[in-house]
């Protein structure tokens, strides 16, 4: 007996500490998105690319006393009168905010797709195809730069789309279904905003339309979650479905306009050729330099050489060029020598507190990538401030703009000085996490915090301080991976927020302040 | 008397699973007791190391690991609370390393591991003898080590609880011994608080499914030499493959058949509270684990607290 109830206690103890707890995402349960100012007067916002808001025409809705708008108040209430439980979270989920929820759904796709191609037999590494997106290694590899691109297009064209949206909901001033009719439950709050065209449709339509560019693999997973919104949407009593039907037409036509960019902004040069990368080592050679080496086994070309050369949203060619800042120590120099050694140092003594540091900052294969994990901080400061939606479009525009030309400003620095990780450099140097592969001056990481820092210190005052000491965190973490110099980061720093301060000017003068 | 075996080096067989899923020390996976307040202590060292290993079910080479190995080094203590009730902990110092690649290995103090064994039934059956354990064990991470830097963690940081079944039957001293487990393990938090498996997680918390093995063994046993044939099948309940060329994780679904053979030797005459123990194990098959081949030598020391002089172990097993 007494061995029985030893063997119970010990046992109930493990249990208390052994307990499996349901994992659940920290955005699972938010409440509806209420705003406090729905920027009725945003159809006069400045766009990125239209150069007008009404640059597409949407109709004039018909009246609501007629009988085709009588039928969708029906169908509107066919569904409130048999909800299933899956409608019901559905609504739930959606109602959050339109912006969040695809900006999560955008942060998964660069995640499932962050992962570089295993090589041939050859030693030779296959690339993505976009003509063959399906045949392995699929298409995209979503990278950094690739990431940051794909994160800029989406969450510009999702700004411009709400603008236009906003303008024509002004126009037409067409009341919800909830107060054309009193029977009409509004299960997802109350926002006061004329619903046509629906403003959670003109973002599923941009966003959907957008994969055909950035993610053609996933245009029929994409599809099925724009269909799920829109019936969210309408079941919610929010939107009829020619409310529905008007938005994402509307967001389709604006996400067209703006793969009409991409398909010339030269992102897809942007991979290079045999004799470009060699090129790249002969130049630096010719300049007294160690060039760049690939560490990985078989050696594999370098990531995206020329991502440097692609059309920013606000920051032009000549003005990526004005961003370069000066050259590295030379990799001859007593002073990188010296930096190597201290590399070699840090790495030797990392405490526990840096190795998190490094995990939580390193944002690296199969993740959000540095870009993402900003949009997640952005996300979950932006959910407090309880903003409309097309304010929300155009914050994250800002943010992923500022990202975007913050990696084609990065690119065009590495590759410009093409210079070594130390760990080329020292062999001893061990990393606490995998080198990316990519010349080291500046760090990407320290760009694309700063430049996001910047921004978002702009559009939440309150909150600057705060994220320039998440930057220098992000910054520091390369340094105790000990995959980068620290000047690496350093100016990195500086370079990021020259870009980010290109975003405050476009901030300063959207109309939205 | 005491002999240890695999314990956590899983990590050599696994990418690393802790103890005591994989406590397969030779204690608490055997049918030999301590008797009354005797205590067995003692420590081994394993070696284990592999330079393929299955992403999913594609068993691959990863030049940029090269060969990953994991050392430690496992002290244990095993008490008899009564003849039939035993007391068994231990904690090992583990290390990794990988011989390509600029991964920088890991070190440190890896889970305390715990487990209560019960001789609940002997019985005369045809010409041997047939008896029945029942285990109970847990497991708990001594240190803050890192768990997301697989293959080159020493543990996974989750807590574990598990139930064992044994049965045995030995006949003269020719014996059989089979044996199921099944682990439940907490989940763990990570340093990043967004990861993928088959979808985006934005959380920093890991689910860790509970696992589940069954192992048979062999052999000669006496009082003084025991020599055996051990196999393993240990199956994660749940988690995800590795996808093509992506790091493993924790909440991997790791699957592992294992082959191997132990043996313990117990000096003569008045040395014989002293024995040494050693081992080897090969992965034969797997999901999300190393093709690790392993070896162990250990030594293990008996103290005799009760006042009468007696017989150390129960291996001999008469009835």
């Amino acid at each position: 007996m007494k061995r029985n109830t030893f063997c119970l206690a010990v046992g109930a103890f493990f249990l208390l500490t052994a307990c499996n707890k349901n994992v659940s995402n920290h955005t699972d349960g938010l409440p509806p998105l209420a705003p406090a100012d729905q920027d009725l007067n945003a159809g006069n916002w400045k766009p990125v690319l239209l150069s007008r808001p009404d640059t597409f025409a949407v109709a004039t809705p018909v009246a609501t006393s007629s009988p085709l708008y009588v039928a969708d108040l029906n169908e509107i209430k066919g569904l409130q009168a048999r909800l299933t439980s899956d409608q019901r979270g559905q609504i739930a989920y959606w109602s959050a905010g339109g912006v969040l929820r695809w900006n999560e759904v955008m942060r998964e796709l660069v995640a499932k797709y962050n992962i570089p191609p295993y090589q041939n037999a050859d030693g030779s590494y296959p690339i993505p195809n976009a003509a063959n997106p399906f045949a392995y290694p699929n298409f995209p590899f979503s990278n950094p730069p690739y990431a940051a691109r794909a994160y800029g297009y989406v969450a510009a064209a999702q700004y411009d789309a709400l603008v236009a949206c906003w303008f024509y909901k002004a126009k037409y001033n067409r009341p919800a279904p909830y107060k054309v009719d009193s029977t009409i439950k509004a299960m997802a709050g109350k926002t006061g905003l004329s619903s046509y065209p629906s403003e959670g449709a003109v973002l599923a339509g941009v966003t959907a339309e957008m994969m055909q560019l950035l993610f053609p693999d996933e245009i029929a997973n994409v599809q099925q979650k724009l269909e799920q919104q829109e019936l969210a949407l309408i079941a919610s009593g929010a939107a009829t479905r020619s409310d529905v039907s008007a938005g994402e037409a509307l967001g389709r036509q604006v996400a067209d306009a703006f793969i009409a960019r991409a398909r010339a902004d030269r992102a897809g040069a942007a991979v290079g050729t045999p004799a470009i990368w060699a090129q790249y080592v002969t130049t630096a050679q010719a300049a007294q330099q160690t060039p760049w080496l690939s560490l990985e086994t078989p050696a594999r070309p370098p990531m995206l050489p020329l991502f440097g050369k692609v059309k920013g949203f606000l920051c032009d060619s000549a003005t990526i060029v004005a961003l370069r800042p000066g050259p590295p120590p030379s990799t001859s120099s007593d002073d990188l020598k010296a930096q190597t050694a201290a590399a070699l140092k840090q790495i030797q003594n990392a405490t526990r507190e840096q190795m998190r540091i490094v995990q939580y900052w390193a944002d690296g294969v199969a993740t959000v990538s540095p870009p993402g994990h900003w949009n997640a901080i952005a996300a979950d400061d932006f959910v407090r401030q309880n903003w409309s939606e097309v304010r929300w479009a155009r914050n994250m525009a800002l943010l992923n703009m500022a990202e975007m030309d913050a990696a084609i400003s990065c690119w065009d620095i590495k590759y410009f000085y093409f210079n070594p990780r130390p760990t080329q450099m020292d062999p001893n140097i061990k990393t606490l996490t995998g080198i990316p592969n990519f010349p080291a001056y500046v760090s990407g990481h320290s760009m694309f915090s700063s430049a996001a820092a910047t921004i978002l210190g702009h559009i939440l005052p309150s909150r600057a301080s705060a994220y320039q000491a998440m930057a220098q965190e992000a910054a520091n973490s390369r340094v105790f991976a000990g995959i980068h110099y620290k000047v690496d980061c350093e100016v990195g720093i500086t370079v990021g927020a020259n870009v980010g301060n290109y975003a405050i000017k476009r901030a300063q003068t959207d109309g939205a302040e | 008397m005491l002999n240890r075996k695999k314990t956590a080096f899983s990590a050599a067989l696994f990418f690393v699973l802790a103890a005591p899923a994989v406590l397969n020390a030779q204690t608490d996976e055997d049918a030999i007791m301590m008797t009354k307040k005797n205590l067995c202590i003692g420590g081994t060292y394993t070696h284990g190391s592999w330079d393929h290993y299955w992403e999913g079910t594609f068993k691959r080479s990863n030049q940029n690991l090269g060969t990953v190995s994991t050392q430690s080094v496992m002290l244990m203590g095993n008490y008899g609370i009564t003849d039939k009730l035993n007391f068994i902990v231990g904690a090992p110092y583990v290390w990794t390393h990988a011989t390509a690649g600029t991964l920088h290995g890991q070190h440190g103090v890896q889970d305390l591991s715990a487990w209560l064994k019960w001789d609940a039934l002997d019985l005369k059956a045809g010409k041997g003898v047939l008896s029945i354990y029942f285990l109970g064990g847990g497991s708990i991470p001594l240190t803050n080590y890192i768990a997301d830097f697989l293959p080159l963690s020493i543990g996974l940081q989750s807590k574990t609880l598990s139930g064992r079944l044994l049965v045995d039957y030995q006949v003269g001293n020719i014996f059989a011994t089979a044996s199921g487990t099944f682990t439940g393990r907490s989940d763990i938090t990570i340093d990043r608080d967004a990861y993928y498996t088959t979808s985006l997680h934005l959380t920093n918390r890991v689910d860790m499914p509970n696992t589940a093995s069954w192992h048979v063994r062999a052999g000669y046993r006496s009082n003084w030499l025991i020599a055996e044939a051990t196999f393993t099948k240990s199956y994660t309940l749940g988690g995800f493959d590795i996808r093509k060329n992506d790091m493993p994780f924790p909440g991997n679904k790791m699957n592992a058949t294992m082959a191997g053979a132990d043996f313990k030797y117990t000096l003569p005459k008045k040395w014989n509270a002293l024995s040494i123990v050693g081992g080897g194990m090969y992965t034969l098959n797997g999901r999300n684990v190393g093709q690790a081949m392993s070896w162990d030598a250990g030594v293990f020391y008996v103290l005799d607290f009760s006042h009468k002089a007696k017989k150390h172990n129960t291996a001999g097993k008469k009835l």
